[in-house]
């Protein structure tokens, strides 16, 4: 592989306008708007330009396609919005690096009705864009058609089938999968700290056990989403599963029941007699 | 992953979601032949916070310190990205000097930035005296970035339209200083990670990414550069005040005369990128315009007229790891419609399938380390513990972190 770097070879770069002119010339009427943003910044004021094209669906492929023939291309990112009777996806590319001070970006984007959210893919030519592409998948829901690699990418495996993060319609996240941090609270009644430094218990073993709890907890947690009531309750109950099925009404208690009822691990209590 | 998990060869090997020789929550699964590596598969999002989502329900302000958060080593790219993205789509202009001391901010983390990742790869080859040296050296880079900001990490030093705190004439000396220091230590690291023979024998020729590879995964910053792609943000497309300072890409071909694409090579990079920033600070040290450092210090002002605004744009930069890129439409709300954010790893993470096909077990690390991923974490936890996998909430979370400063508090 040695050689000389892989300089780009771009002899007759056009103008900022003058891609965005070769596009509405090749495809007319299917680009429905094109602008091109100037942003002069530093003290002199020295352009760049992001180029903005619309384009009808199925001229994605072929206008990728032009635009490699211009010169190197680079996929950045495909990004998404839920517009309500469609969603608009967003490829940016950038044309031409490599040449100093002459790279632009380029966003195509394209719209999807609702009814039929699919657009091929684009790994064909952009081998890259696999792994935005499956994002863009379970963040819109929305198929990619002829994607080499259909599998999830960042959402975990448990993440409910038909619920898409970035929509903003009756599939976007609902309200009983938002956890307000700021409603955790304190628990009522909470538990005393585990073991105080000046026992010269380790950090260690506090950590290790504080740990082991609430690992066992999920199996019952996930059922039950919302906030407070969930947490409250899988807290009080948590250490022995078996204690959760002997006593199901003892999460309502904590509040009266005050600080011994959730203090499992046996240095907790010694921690109380400390303190009373 | 590729075909079932069995007990005779090919064997799978998985190494995550959380291992050791990895600084960051991702899942290899490792085709293995022997001590070769035949195919790999990974899946990141093993802890993914849902940022976008939360950022589309704040306003701009709001998200700017999000975006510090994004990261836990570069404070400062993200909120640069979203900045210029939110700041084209409110046609707001940034004050020269904002744009000169948002890039010093910038140079200074990438070269801690590179410190760490030049600790971290030493670490993986089992150089831990190395490591500690290289993270000796990075403090004085977190020293200053304290001293100017007030925090080693979440800077806050951006803000929509400028940034947020000046560079005083009683700092510049301070950062004058600590370049000299750092062109003083350049000579000794070049020599340590390059002359090294166990260093030139665990990296020459492994982990290998042709150029050809790395143009079709669209792979940005070192990593690309490291594999011959003549790339860097700050040199083709001008922004902040980088279109004002005399820069070139670095390759490895400057230090060594050639391009291999190995691990050696994304060493050689980011060791050059460290003079090269330093270089850059003194570009703008020298040439810092005075005036303002911000177009609009009223927060209440700034929120008015970015809620009035509509449109879309992208904001990009060259963070440590390469190309940053922010996606923000804004319909004239309180918050944007659309946030994206395109982090520098996430263009890398591909190149790592064909960088450690038929390399050996014992490489892993270190290949894995060299694209210097960064796979910001928290929402959720994965615990394994024996056979069973289970996840801790952002309330467990929570829930032990008040425990535990209760604790201290005593």
């Amino acid at each position: 592989m040695t050689g000389s770097p892989t300089a780009p070879q771009v002899p007759d770069r056009l103008t900022a306008p003058a891609v965005l002119e070769h596009f509405t010339t090749r495809f007319g009427a299917g680009v429905t708007a094109a602008r091109v943003q100037e942003r002069r910044e530093g003290a002199k004021k020295n352009p760049n330009y992001n180029l903005w094209m619309d384009l009808d669906r199925p001229l994605l492929k072929d206008a990728i396609r032009e635009l490699q023939t211009l010169g190197p291309v680079h996929l950045s990112v495909i990004s998404g919005t839920d517009m309500g009777e469609t969603i608009r996806l967003i490829y940016t590319l950038s044309l031409y690096y490599g040449v100093r001070h002459g790279e632009y970006t380029v966003n195509f984007a394209v719209s999807l009705p609702k009814n039929d959210l699919t657009i091929p893919t684009i790994s064909d030519l952009i081998p890259g864009a696999v792994f935005t592409e499956r994002e863009k998948q379970e963040m819109l829901g929305i198929t990619v058609t002829g994607i080499p690699d259909n599998r999830g990418l960042f959402l975990p495996d448990d993440f409910p089938k038909g619920v898409y993060p970035w929509r903003k319609d009756e599939t976007g996240i609902p309200d009983s999968m938002v956890k307000n941090l700021w409603e955790v609270r304190r628990p009522k009644g909470r538990p005393a700290p585990a073991v105080t430094v000046a026992e010269g218990k380790g950090e260690c073993a506090i950590s290790e056990k504080e740990i082991v709890e609430p690992a066992e907890k999920p199996k019952a947690a996930p059922k039950k989403p919302a906030g407070k009531e969930a947490e409250g309750a899988g807290r009080t109950a948590s250490p022995p599963a078996a204690k959760e099925k002997d006593s199901p009404g003892k999460p309502a208690a904590p509040p009266a029941a005050g600080k011994e009822v959730p203090a499992p691990p046996a240095p907790v209590k010694k921690e109380e007699v400390k303190k009373e | 992953m590729t075909g079932e998990k069995t007990k005779t060869v090919p064997y799978t090997v998985p190494v995550g979601p959380i291992h050791p020789a990895l600084k960051e929550p991702v899942m290899f699964t490792f085709t293995m032949e022997g001590e070769q590596v035949r195919d790999v598969d990974f899946a990141p999002g093993q802890t993914h916070r849902g940022i976008e989502w939360m950022g589309m329900r704040r306003n701009p302000v709001q998200i700017v310190h999000l975006t510090d958060r994004i990261c836990g080593i570069c404070g400062l790219v993200h909120s640069l990205a979203f900045a210029r993205a939110v700041e084209q789509v409110a046609e707001i202009e940034v004050p020269a000097r904002a744009d000169y001391i948002r890039t010093i901010m910038g140079e200074l983390e990438r070269i801690q930035s590179h410190l760490l990742w030049a600790g971290v790869a030493a670490h993986e080859l089992g150089f831990d005296t190395l490591l500690y040296l290289s993270w000796r050296v990075r403090e004085q880079a977190m020293d200053l970035i304290e001293l100017i900001s007030g925090n080693r990490v979440n800077y806050a030093m951006i803000q929509i339209g400028g940034v947020r705190r000046d560079i005083t004439p009683e700092q510049i000396p301070k950062i004058r200083e600590l370049l000299s220091t750092y062109k003083g230590l350049q000579e000794k690291l070049l020599q340590i990670f390059l002359r090294d023979a166990s260093i030139t024998l665990r990296c020459r020729d492994h982990g290998i990414l042709s150029p050809q590879m790395a143009r079709d995964l669209c792979v940005v910053g070192p990593t690309a550069r490291a594999s011959g792609i003549r790339m860097d943000v700050r040199v083709d497309y001008p922004y902040a005040a980088y279109g004002d300072l005399e820069i070139e890409p670095i390759l490895p071909d400057r230090l060594t005369g050639e391009i291999r694409g190995d691990v050696y090579d994304r060493i050689i990079v980011r060791l050059l990128e460290i003079p090269q920033s330093i270089d850059i600070i003194e570009q703008c040290l020298a040439a810092m315009p005075e005036g303002n450092i911000i177009w609009e210090p009223k927060l209440a002002k700034l929120l008015l007229t970015l809620k009035k605004a509509k449109g879309e744009a992208v904001g990009r930069h060259e963070a440590p790891r390469g190309e940053v890129l922010h996606y923000v439409r804004m319909d004239g709300k309180e918050s944007p419609t659309t946030w994206k954010v395109k982090a520098s790893s996430y263009s890398n993470l591909m190149s790592w399938i064909p960088m450690l096909r038929g390399e050996q077990i014992a490489d892993i690390p270190i290949i894995v380390a060299s694209i210097d991923p960064c796979l910001s974490c928290t929402d959720r936890v994965a615990i394994v513990r024996g056979t069973g996998r289970s996840i801790m909430t952002k309330e467990d979370l929570h829930r032990l972190s008040v425990e535990k400063t209760r604790r201290l508090q005593r």
